[in-house]
């Protein structure tokens, strides 16, 4: 996945010549290495066989005459299969560095091109070293393990809310459209061959039905290579959100297109009632797989609701829910893509609620990777299968057959617009229509259908195969290599690369209320009024069963504005906590300039840290660095919120309990009657910069009873507001009633509240340094999609 | 406005018509007793823009007692829609009109800024249905939102600079992403009458 492929390319670049050059020698001489030992696999016969000979020979050997005892011995067929998998898994990886190393390369051809030529080189290699060439591209492997991670990261990671507003033009483009296609391409092939009587007699057999399922093996765009292409492109998002969108959905469309003509060519005619048979069944196909996948969906939220206690398996209930999922819906021939994406989709929101920030990063890169390795691989095997496959051409069937494809997609994209325009109000420009139609490209799933006819029935399977892969290999170099430098010149709107800040979410969410109330008040029951009411039962109802805890009541903006905070704390650990600031906020501006000057000004409080004497300060200062904490300079600035919130997530949950909870004992106060007075403690109490450091790491460290504690701000809207310190008090109280409530599980009883926080916290250090191990997930702002935002 | 207003006008005279809710325009407790908006955290906010007098365009300020169908019409015309035909800069003017609306909606005293206390009572009403926890969360949220549009747009201040609020101008620039004129609008001109009770839903 491109994401993968920006990570490198700095580290590629920054190399000298003969350094790559060097690389790029290693990488080939592996490539000849693996190539061998791939052809000479493709034989195991011949292996199997010595091994078994040579088996017989010392077990009769045993008998008669004793041989010496074989200290070393090559028994290949034993380990042949995981051996070959590897290899080629290798191979498509080292692939992949190689390109990156090739800046110039990678910047005009897209990625799949080359793996293509890779895989063409590769088989060519087997070809000549007279191996015969694996059938790599098997459809069963195809679907049941290259297919699924490709899918599974799409459909997770899906934009929900560009796809749902989309969701009507998604669907035309997927059904309309493609029926459209196969219909079209079948038809005219079949007119083309009638017409072609005296020229070539293969063409004559081609009876109406055999085109009309050739047709929809075509006409289908291909989700992998969709997703190869436009990632590279950058294009803004709705027109990313469309064809990739599309690409998705058409899958029940040619499932059942596909199952339609392949059962009924041998009989030879499609009545209505088959025609009305095949509507239904196509309604049965994709809502049924839409509704295996969220079963299973909603299975996985259930199940990520328990596991706080075994959060090192919570990532494996994501993947193999999924393929369940996805294995299910095959089994009944439904719509195995469909289930997945509904899967994904119904399940995220769920799940990241419950699973470990840990768990999330590692959900993230397994997808990543493995999607990245299975696209790597099928783009190579499609080579492979190239050199290798039964090939017969006929060069009319071919060119009108890549002609037609392109002619009915311009056709079928414009003639849609037309109409969809009527009902949208972002209208489609001309611009759009010719990016929709131009990143209509064909892929692998094509190929392996066709893969999958039988000879016996498909006599033209050969034929058919040759022109599908022509159709590919002409949609992905033609159409991939020039699709940029058309982008480029159409100036056609690219991705914002702009960080979702929080005042957008804030107005985000406002218009959505707004909109929904200016509904209300038309008594239209529009788009917004049953968004609204969508989330207000699943607020109601849904979350309370299947998130876990505190966070099933936590609203959107609130979820959103915790994930912001955690962000800026780790992104503040990996800037090192020094000297530099983070690039997001190159200001200067800070809290104290927009706090209204009528309060008391936070500056006495703040000032606090000067009065301490030297020595105290560097140690504390050392204290506070080696505890992401910022020093002195930059404790002005936006961060000083998620500097007292645990950038861990236990700890960054009970703080929001405790946060809750000094709430509800406010609350509680306030009710209580007023005679209680307050008295006002100075702000650098013991009891409060305990509470405070309390959740910090190294907290042991500190003596919670000197004076020269350093003062952490919290709440600089009230920084000496009688009530936060009086709840303070309330709230060590309370601790110490409370039996395991606030308590973070210590074994000891309540009574030693100091303590078991500090023991706490020390552990809580180490979980903190491993957590910072890992350089954390990149900004990747699709997945902070709340669900339904 | 007055092109727009015959534009949105002729619905609504056909609906006023068919569905009889000629008194439903009147006073605050009239919207108010909308059971549907029983729901919305902004219900306040919305029902005060319909009285408010700035978005009538006609350059006052304060707030009517009592509205007519014209002045209903204006406030809705603001969620208006550009088609294909409409040009950048007429894009532009429906950008600025309805970044306008939102502004008043904020700015509750009129003096051309949001200022801290009332971008809090803006995030406050928006969580107000989430219970306590929302309180102190709002604080913290429009604090932070507050620090990221003085960020944006005036980068260095010095430390004793005071942000007086957000004017116009960095409401505009902060919400460039966002585009405004496709995102606020409603379908109202294709609205299916048969659909539409004028509010008085028993639901």
């Amino acid at each position: 996945m491109p994401t993968g492929s920006g990570w490198l390319s700095p580290a590629g670049s920054g190399r000298s010549l003969p350094g790559r050059g060097l690389l790029l020698l290693t990488v080939l001489v592996l490539l000849e290495g693996t190539v061998f030992r791939l052809g000479a696999a493709s034989t195991p016969d011949v292996s199997g066989h010595d091994t078994k000979d040579h088996h017989k020979a010392t077990a009769i050997g045993h008998n008669s005459t004793k041989k010496a005892f074989p200290v070393l011995d090559l028994d290949y067929g034993h380990i042949q299969t995981p051996f070959e998998i590897s290899l080629w898994v290798l191979l498509a990886s080292l692939m992949k560095l190689g390109f990156h190393l090739i800046p110039r390369l990678s910047g005009i051809v897209p990625e799949s091109c080359l793996l293509i030529v890779v895989g063409l080189l590769v088989g060519g290699l087997i070809k000549i070293a007279g191996e015969k060439v694996p059938p790599v591209l098997d459809s069963r492997l195809f679907f049941l393990c290259l297919l699924p991670p490709i899918i599974l990261d799409a459909g997770y990671f899906l934009p929900i809310r560009p796809f749902m507003e989309n969701l009507g033009t998604i669907l035309i483009f997927a059904v309309v459209g493609t029926l459209w296609n196969a219909f079209f391409i079948g038809g005219l092939l079949y007119a083309v061959c009638q017409i072609q009587t005296g020229n070539s007699s293969e063409l004559n057999g081609l009876g109406l039905l055999p085109c009309l399922l050739f047709g929809s093996i075509i006409s289908a765009v291909d989700p992998v290579a969709v997703l190869a292409v436009f990632e590279e492109i950058h294009i803004n998002e709705l027109l990313h959100i469309l064809v990739f969108g599309e690409s998705l959905l058409n899958d029940a469309v040619t499932v059942v297109l596909y199952h339609l003509f392949e059962e009924y060519s041998g009989v030879g005619t499609v009545t209505v009632m088959d025609g009305f048979l095949g509507i239904i069944s196509f309604l049965v196909v994709a809502l049924g797989g839409v509704l295996v996948g969220a079963i299973y969906g909603i299975l996985a939220a259930f199940t990520s609701r328990f596991t706080s206690h075994t959060r090192v398996i919570e990532p494996l209930f994501v993947f193999v829910y999924s393929y369940i999922a996805y294995l299910s819906a095959e089994m009944f021939h439904l719509s195995g893509i469909m289930a997945l994406i509904a899967c994904g989709a119904v399940m995220r929101p769920y799940v990241e609620a419950n699973i470990s920030h840990k768990s999330h990063t590692t959900i993230k890169y397994f997808l990543k990777m493995w999607s990245s390795v299975s696209e790597t691989l099928i783009f190579i095997f499609l080579g492979v299968a190239t050199v290798d496959g039964p090939h017969f051409w006929n060069w009319t069937f071919v060119t009108v057959t890549v002609i037609l494809c392109l002619v009915a997609r311009v056709i079928g994209v414009v003639g849609l617009t037309y109409i969809i325009n009527k009902f949208r109000i972002v209208k489609l420009t001309t611009k759009d229509q010719f990016i929709i139609a131009y990143g209509g490209l064909r892929g692998a799933i094509a190929f392996s259908l066709g893969f999958l006819l039988k000879e016996d029935h498909f006599p033209e399977r050969n034929m058919f195969l040759t022109a599908i892969i022509t159709v590919i290999f002409f949609t992905v170099f033609v159409q991939g290599m020039t699709i940029k430098p058309l982008v480029e010149l159409l100036a056609v709107k690219k991705k914002q690369e702009a960080k979702r800040s929080i005042n957008e979410e804030i107005h985000t969410q406002f218009l959505d209320h707004l909109l929904t109330g200016i509904e209300d008040i038309c008594g239209h029951y529009g788009h917004h009024h049953w968004k609204d009411k969508l989330n207000r039962f699943n607020k109601k109802y849904v979350k309370k069963c299947l998130i876990a805890g505190e966070r099933s009541k936590e609203p959107q903006l609130i979820a959103f504005y915790h994930k912001m905070e955690m962000k800026q704390a780790i992104q503040l650990v990996e800037s090192g906590g020094g000297v530099k600031m983070p690039s997001a906020m190159p200001s200067t501006v800070s809290m104290q300039n927009i706090q209204p000057k009528k309060l008391p000004p936070p500056k006495t409080v703040e000032r606090a840290l000067p009065q301490l004497p030297k020595g105290r300060e560097e140690e504390i200062r050392k204290i506070l660095r080696s505890n992401l904490q910022r020093t002195r300079q930059r404790l002005h600035s936006y961060n000083r919120h998620t500097l007292v919130a645990d950038p861990y997530e236990d700890g960054f949950d009970k703080f929001i309990l405790k946060k809750q909870k000094i709430i509800e004992l406010e609350n509680k106060i306030k009710e209580m009657n007023n005679y209680l007075t307050v008295p006002a403690a100075p702000t650098d109490s013991p009891t409060m910069s305990r509470a405070r450091l309390a959740s910090d790491p190294q907290a042991f460290s500190v003596k919670p009873d000197s004076d020269s504690v350093p003062i952490i701000q919290v709440d600089l809207a009230s920084p000496q507001s009688p009530d936060t310190v009086n709840v303070m008090d309330e709230f060590r109280r309370a601790d110490q009633e409370e039996n395991q409530g606030l308590m973070m599980r210590c074994p000891r009883g309540p009574s030693e509240p100091k303590k078991s926080e500090d023991t706490e916290g020390a552990r809580d250090q180490q979980k903190l340094m491993r957590c910072l191990s890992d350089p954390g997930p990149s900004a990747d702002e699709d997945e902070d999609e709340p669900f339904l935002p | 406005m007055g092109a727009s207003q015959a534009r949105t006008e002729h619905p609504y005279q056909d609906l006023m018509d068919k569905t009889g809710c000629n008194d439903m325009f009147g006073s605050k407790e009239d919207l108010a007793s909308i059971p549907a908006l029983d729901n919305n955290p902004l219900r306040k906010q919305i029902i005060t823009a319909f009285f408010d007098k700035r978005n009538q365009h006609e350059n006052q300020v304060g707030f009517f007692e009592e509205i007519g169908f014209e002045q209903f019409v204006m406030v809705m015309s603001h969620f208006r829609a550009p088609t294909l035909k409409t040009s950048e800069e007429e894009r532009e003017v429906m950008r600025k009109e309805k970044l306008r609306f939102l502004f008043n909606m904020h700015d509750t005293d009129n003096d051309g800024t949001i200022t801290l206390e009332e971008y809090r009572k803006v995030v406050e009403e928006l969580l107000s249905k989430s219970g306590a926890l929302g309180l102190e969360a709002a604080k913290a949220i429009a604090d932070a939102a507050m620090l990221e549009v003085a960020s944006t747009n005036v980068p260095h201040m010095a430390p004793d600079d005071f942000y007086e609020g957000i004017t116009f101008e960095h409401f505009e620039q902060i919400l460039k992403g966002l585009e405004m004129e496709t995102r606020m609008h409603i379908r109202f001109l294709d609205v299916d009458t048969t659909t539409m009770r004028c509010g008085k839903t028993t639901s």
